[in-house]
């Protein structure tokens, strides 16, 4: 079992999501919440390194966080799978541990 | 499983309080254990007593309360970060001479050793912050 | 992992911040110095910004704040002895270990000779590392 990474700032405001990913081993997954949901938009000018990194790791993000800054599901980079707070609290059982990126 | 949770802002400036809030409800429906929450930095601020938020805003540490006080939820404020911070129970504040006390029902006060049993106990430590 | 009735779990604490602009740094060290009492497995990891928490020459006189770079000395003497710093991130400061304070302890198990508590890694070393964790501390 490898680990849950989680994300809570957007790629244009801090290097989290980008530390993480680099940071972030084959079989493990990032989950975006908070303004990190913003890295999981499509045709920004991170997209490309989030669909590059969705090559070694799952990526998911957390719906109410979407909805509450009006960003619509159907505009996340392709791949990346939209979930609720139940399912966060799946994700933290299937892997090993948990490491926020603050 | 058994969680233990840190939350390390205060409510309100920033959002972990709400993700934690939320992630630690989602869990208990999903009928894993809250070994314990623990505040730290800025967090302790959750557990204050003297919050009055606008009506038609959440009340953030009345949440914690209730839901300490629904699942007997262990909500622990870090003690040397509350003293930093001006959050005192009733023997903190007796103990330094201070007027008033000004920490909510439902939390406690007490070392970083909670924390790390917290993460040994638990199956899962999740860190809410900025 | 099971140490007779003792769990030892593996713990890190994993600083990406400056000092001073937060109480971060600093508030991440008063848990490790307490951690330590816990007999666990300890990782200390300075990464991204975090490199510069371990800045020789640190003055704080003119502003005003505390100056809790010397406490991390002490980190030998609680024998925490796993600090892994990231090359990649002092490259990209333009920094090298040079700049950074000495770490070390003493080891029981080698008549107490002294040793390098700092670990410089990789990137795809650090990754390899944190993923062997049990619970990682970030604040």
């Amino acid at each position: 079992m490898s680990m849950l990474h989680t994300v809570n700032k957007s790629p244009f405001e801090r290097n989290t999501l980008e530390s993480c990913i680099s940071l972030a081993v084959p079989g493990s997954a990032i989950l975006l919440i908070e303004d990190g949901v913003i890295g999981a938009m499509a045709n920004t000018k991170h997209s490309e390194m989030v669909k590059a990194a969705m090559a070694n790791v799952k990526i998911y993000v957390l719906g109410p966080d979407l909805k509450a800054r009006g960003l619509n599901e159907g505009n996340v980079v392709d791949g990346i799978s939209v979930v609720g707070y139940g399912e966060f609290v799946d994700l933290t059982t299937e892997h090993s541990a948990v490491q926020s990126w603050l | 499983m058994k969680y233990g949770i840190l939350v390390n802002e205060g409510p309100y400036t920033h959002q972990a309080s709400d993700s934690a809030l939320a992630f630690t409800k989602a869990a208990l429906e999903k009928g894993h254990e809250i070994f314990r929450v623990f505040f730290y930095h800025d967090g302790v601020n959750n557990g204050t007593s003297l919050a009055i938020p606008p009506q038609d805003d959440r009340h953030i540490p009345n949440q914690w309360s209730e839901l300490a006080k629904e699942y007997n939820i262990d909500l622990v404020l870090c003690v040397a970060a509350a003293q930093r911070r001006g959050l005192l129970d009733e023997s903190e504040a007796k103990r330094n001479s201070k007027a008033a006390s000004n920490m909510i029902e439902g939390f406690r006060i007490s070392g970083l050793g909670q924390l790390i049993e917290a993460g040994i106990q638990g199956d899962r430590m999740v860190v809410f912050g900025d | 992992m099971e140490d007779g009735d003792q769990v030892i779990k593996k713990f890190m604490y994993m600083n990406r911040k400056a000092p001073y602009g937060t109480i971060y740094a600093w508030e991440s060290l008063e848990v490790v110095l307490i951690a330590a009492a816990f007999d666990q497995d300890i990782s200390l990891v300075f990464a991204d910004d975090g490199v510069y928490q371990l800045m020789k020459d640190q003055n704080t006189e003119e502003v005003g704040m505390k100056n809790f770079s010397k406490t991390y000395s002490a980190l030998g003497d609680y024998d925490i002895k796993k600090i892994y710093i990231e090359q990649e991130s002092l490259e990209e400061r333009g920094l090298s270990l040079e700049d950074l304070q000495g770490l070390k302890y003493e080891d029981e198990d080698d008549d107490w000779a002294e040793k390098d508590s700092i670990i410089l890694v990789s990137r795809a070393e650090l990754a390899k590392v944190i993923d062997e964790q049990d619970v990682v501390f970030s604040f």
